[in-house]
């Protein structure tokens, strides 16, 4: 069953309905086979390119579609119930145009951004380091400047679209203390490593990516030199509220599967749904779906007012992606020995949701920036 | 090229279809309504002749309010403008009362070349509307297509039938219906989405059509639906054991349901 929601205009409903039905008839069918054969699919998302639907939180004149947080991440969430590894690039591929969006000059925007909008291109976010996980700021890749550009080296880990993407938001530090950011076509001096063997997303790229003296030009530093880890923190803010909107899609659709799932075993000569120790459970897992939704619902409006929205990300994607773990182990129970095969999507749902509570701020990280900021309080 | 598409908002196919207890008449609150799929293709055509032609599309709907979405939905796809007729005395007009209001409104548009349907829509399955605009417009009718073009003031088509495949051809202006083979119909970009807002629709009324509403409607219609009930659920199949006589049991039973 679609979720319910409450869209605050026409064309909202209207790309609601684009994208559901995309999901069903491009994503969804796809999904369970590439990700056993570890396939990434670059067509699905020069589609969803061309739809508009990598752009969406973004200004019109740039190409983007001009949609509040609280739509493109419903729209978002859509995506991840059809195919996780999908949203999952989706949020990246929008987090890695944040920082040019945001900080960039108006010429930086006016010559670049439209090219990352409109839809031919994948985005990377390249700022984690194999020592530089939780504490980011402990990079130590390098960018030197020589001439009109900066040459570049170092390795930075866990990079979703390493090799495949066509540019890479880059956090290197230009001195001692100051880290800094680029927008860095891919290219010459720019290798992925052997992708990595995880444990699920396997129809998504991860891997190292390594710079050896790689020239970026001059001219595409983003912010001032030192702004690099105040803009890779502020860009992972909006990156956890994707996070969470994928962590509530993952959840509503390992709770169909277990709500159709319910109602067509029969044991002791009925459904098992009707068995209230079945029921309640499932009774659970849509409280934790829906009040999920709702708590990112709420940090995506708080954005969309200008409003700080810091905690309320933290918490958003704590929360969803909890839920979403247990939502998921429990939709494996419900499905009994036969959600534990790979013949039922639900044991993929669950080693999907795993990551969730790691990457983007592991979940104790956003821990600590609740309770930082109920110490200020 | 001036081309007119028709278009029709019909349940969701995916949903449980349902006539209402008072009329008798399709119970639309009861199932999602949509763009139907073979009317996606039609305006899809459309919009790949208008590519290779120029010239404008322009999407007729007969239906509630809520149609609004279904042509919301061609216009996002690339339809130029609609004309939606809305009106609550066309409430179960039947297939001749519907396409005297269609030819009407497809009168509204200056200047057409061609009208795209689909051959039958998926919730009537009648499939008789484009051939009976053609006899009221006075028009040729080139249906049931899987693949058109159009050379000059020319219309060619391809009709696959059983038999084999008919090609077809009549002058400009005309009426093709096609089918489901057509093409696949593009998805709306939310560009296209945000575009449709702005993207002129014309309401009218029958009054506004000069068609008189006792002619329309269930009054009007020619024929009545007097009863109906569900689709009585699928009984328990004949179980055959073969111990050596399968086949001939099998046999057995086609020929009693007279299918062999």
């Amino acid at each position: 069953m679609p979720a319910e929601r409450l869209l605050p205009t026409t064309e909202a409903e209207d790309l609601i309905a684009l994208v559901r039905e995309i999901a069903r008839d491009e994503l969804k069918p796809r999904a369970a086979e590439a990700e056993e054969h570890e396939r990434f699919p670059r067509d699905v998302f020069r589609l969803l390119g061309k739809s508009g639907l990598l752009a969406l939180p973004y200004p019109e004149e740039f190409g983007g579609g001009e949609q509040p947080y609280e739509v493109y991440l419903q729209a978002l969430e859509e995506i991840a119930s059809a195919w996780m590894s999908v949203a999952v690039g989706t949020s990246v591929h929008v987090m890695s145009a944040y920082p040019l969006a945001t900080f960039g000059t108006p010429e930086q925007r006016e010559r670049w951004l439209p090219e990352l909008l409109e839809g031919d291109l994948l985005g990377g976010y390249a700022l984690s380091e194999t020592h530089a996980g939780s504490d980011a700021g402990a990079l130590s890749t390098r960018a030197v400047l020589d001439g009109d550009s900066y040459v570049v080296n170092g390795t930075k880990a866990w990079i979703t679209h390493a090799g495949v993407a066509d540019f890479y938001t880059l956090m290197a530090r230009t001195s001692e203390k100051d880290i800094s950011c680029f927008l860095a076509p891919s290219g010459s001096g720019i290798t992925a490593a052997a992708p990595e063997r995880k444990m699920g997303l396997t129809g998504s790229v991860t891997a190292q990516l390594v710079f050896e003296d790689a020239r970026v030009p001059a001219d595409r530093l983003i912010g001032a030199e030192g702004d690099g880890l105040k803009i890779a923190l502020d860009a992972l803010n909006s990156g956890r509220l994707g996070i969470a909107a994928c962590a509530v899609g993952l959840a509503q659709a390992a709770l169909d599967e277990a709500v159709a799932y319910a109602k067509q075993r029969t044991q002791f000569g009925k459904p098992i749904i009707e068995f209230q120790g079945l029921e309640f459970l499932l009774a659970d897992m849509a409280a934790g779906v829906e009040s999920a939704r709702a708590t990112y619902l709420e940090a995506a409006r708080r954005r969309d007012r200008g409003v700080p929205f810091q905690r309320q990300a933290s918490i958003a994607k704590l929360v969803a992606t909890d839920m979403a773990m247990k939502v998921t182990t429990d939709a494996v129970q419900v499905l009994g020995g036969a959600g534990y095969t790979r013949d039922f999507p639900v044991e993929r749902y669950m080693r999907e949701a795993k990551v969730l509570q790691i990457f983007e701020g592991t979940n104790q990280i956003q821990r600590l920036v609740i309770g930082r900021a109920l110490r200020k309080l | 090229m001036n081309i007119v598409v028709l278009v029709k908002q019909v349940p969701d196919t995916w949903s449980e279809r349902k006539l209402t207890d008072a009329d008798h008449t399709l119970d639309r609150e009861s199932a999602d309504a949509v763009l139907d799929e073979i009317n996606e293709r039609a305006v899809e055509e459309a919009l790949l002749l208008k590519e290779a032609h120029g010239g404008e599309v322009t999407v007729i709907a007969m239906g509630p309010g809520r149609a609004t979405d279904a042509i919301r939905k061609a216009l996002s796809m690339g339809a130029d403008k609609a004309v939606h007729v809305s009106d609550d005395a066309l409430h179960g007009s039947d297939v001749i009362a519907t396409a005297k209001v269609l030819a009407k409104a497809i009168g509204t548009v200056e200047g057409f070349d061609l009208v795209i349907a689909g051959n039958e829509a998926t919730d009537g399955r009648a499939g008789a509307i484009p051939a009976i605009l053609a006899e009221i417009l006075g028009l040729p009718q080139v249906t049931q297509l899987r693949k058109v073009t159009v050379e000059g003031t020319t219309v060619k088509g391809e009709r696959e039938t059983e038999e084999g495949v008919a090609h077809l051809e009549a002058s400009l202006p005309a009426i093709v219906s096609v089918t489901e083979k057509i093409n696949e119909p593009r998805y709306p970009s939310f560009k296209g989405i945000m575009a449709a807002k702005k993207k002129p629709v014309t309401t009218l009324t029958v009054a506004d059509l000069g068609v008189d509403a006792g002619e329309v409607g269930l009054g009007g219609a020619w024929s009545g639906v007097i009863e109906a009930s569900p689709k009585p659920p699928r009984s328990a199949g004949q179980r055959i054991d073969d111990e050596g006589v399968g086949g001939s049991k099998i046999a057995e039973y086609l020929v009693g349901q007279k299918l062999i």
